[in-house]
């Protein structure tokens, strides 16, 4: 069997993401399951290039590995006492969990497969992040509004929550 | 693109598992953002093969990207005030919201 190097690549990248997401879910301490996560996040990045979406992937690099990983493992350090070995971090549901998970993963697999996709043969346009920025810009200005209230909601929200009662 | 869509599928199903089998707050916070991943990978793969408008999909999964760090900022707030309240983020002991 003969691959490409991009699949090489896929290939390659979604071992480490299966592989890494399964740590994070099933470690015992916390914080390297953070560290796992931080794996995990960089190779969906990569996914992203392989997709052609270089700006989604930039931005998955400094939102996710830059901020909301180092925002995950300060929270961990400050809820320290929990990150020790000899805490389960798991509840008796495991069993019903997998059982769960795997169903969902039978039905979607299949009902992928069974579809018959109408896949679109012409190209992306070449010039990505122009293209984003005038549709930020025109089309989707609306929605960038929207969320940039909604970031200023959860920043104030933050500091109302975690601020100490009375201060 | 169908192995784009597996790979979604697998990762959303690890962050199901995740979400139903952490005892921790932060660890069930992670999980979700696992969950997002699958979702925008989802997303940049429909773009990318069957998308009809040009990059709606992309664009979609940059708001996603950004909602979801709203979230995790919230959600980590909620968890230090619990930790500060209760001594402790196991899940399963905070159920005062329960009926």
């Amino acid at each position: 069997m003969e691959f490409s190097p991009s699949q090489l690549i896929f290939y390659l990248l979604s071992f480490i993401i299966i592989v890494s997401s399964i740590y994070v879910v099933t470690l015992k301490n916390i914080f390297h399951s953070a560290i796992f996560l931080i794996l995990t996040l960089f190779s969906v990045a990569g996914i992203f290039i392989l997709l052609g979406a270089e700006f989604l992937a930039v931005s998955q690099v400094l939102i996710y590995v830059g901020a909301v990983s180092v925002l995950m493992i300060f929270a961990i350090m400050l809820t320290s006492r929990l990150a020790s070995k000899k805490i389960v971090q798991s509840n008796e549901q495991v069993t019903t969990a997998i059982f769960i998970c795997a169903g969902f993963l039978l039905i979607s697999l299949g009902s992928f497969a069974n579809t018959v996709w109408r896949v679109n043969t012409e190209p992306l346009p070449e010039n990505n992040i122009m293209t984003i920025g005038q549709l930020l810009m025109t089309d989707y200005v609306l929605p960038f509004e929207v969320v940039s209230i909604v970031l200023l909601a959860a920043l104030i929200g933050a500091i109302v929550l975690s601020r100490k009662a009375g201060a | 693109m169908l192995q784009y869509l597996a790979l979604a599928a697998i990762l959303f199903a690890i962050g199901v598992f995740g979400v139903l089998t952490r005892r921790n707050a932060i660890g069930i916070l992670m999980s979700l953002e696992l969950m997002f991943n699958a979702v925008n990978i989802n997303l940049v793969t429909f773009n990318k093969y069957v998308g009809g408008d040009v990059l709606a999909g992309q664009i979609f999964s940059l708001f996603v990207i950004v909602i979801a760090a709203a979230e995790a900022v919230v959600g980590l707030a909620i968890v230090l005030l619990l930790y500060r309240n209760w001594r402790g983020i196991d899940v399963d002991r905070i159920n005062v919201m329960k009926w």
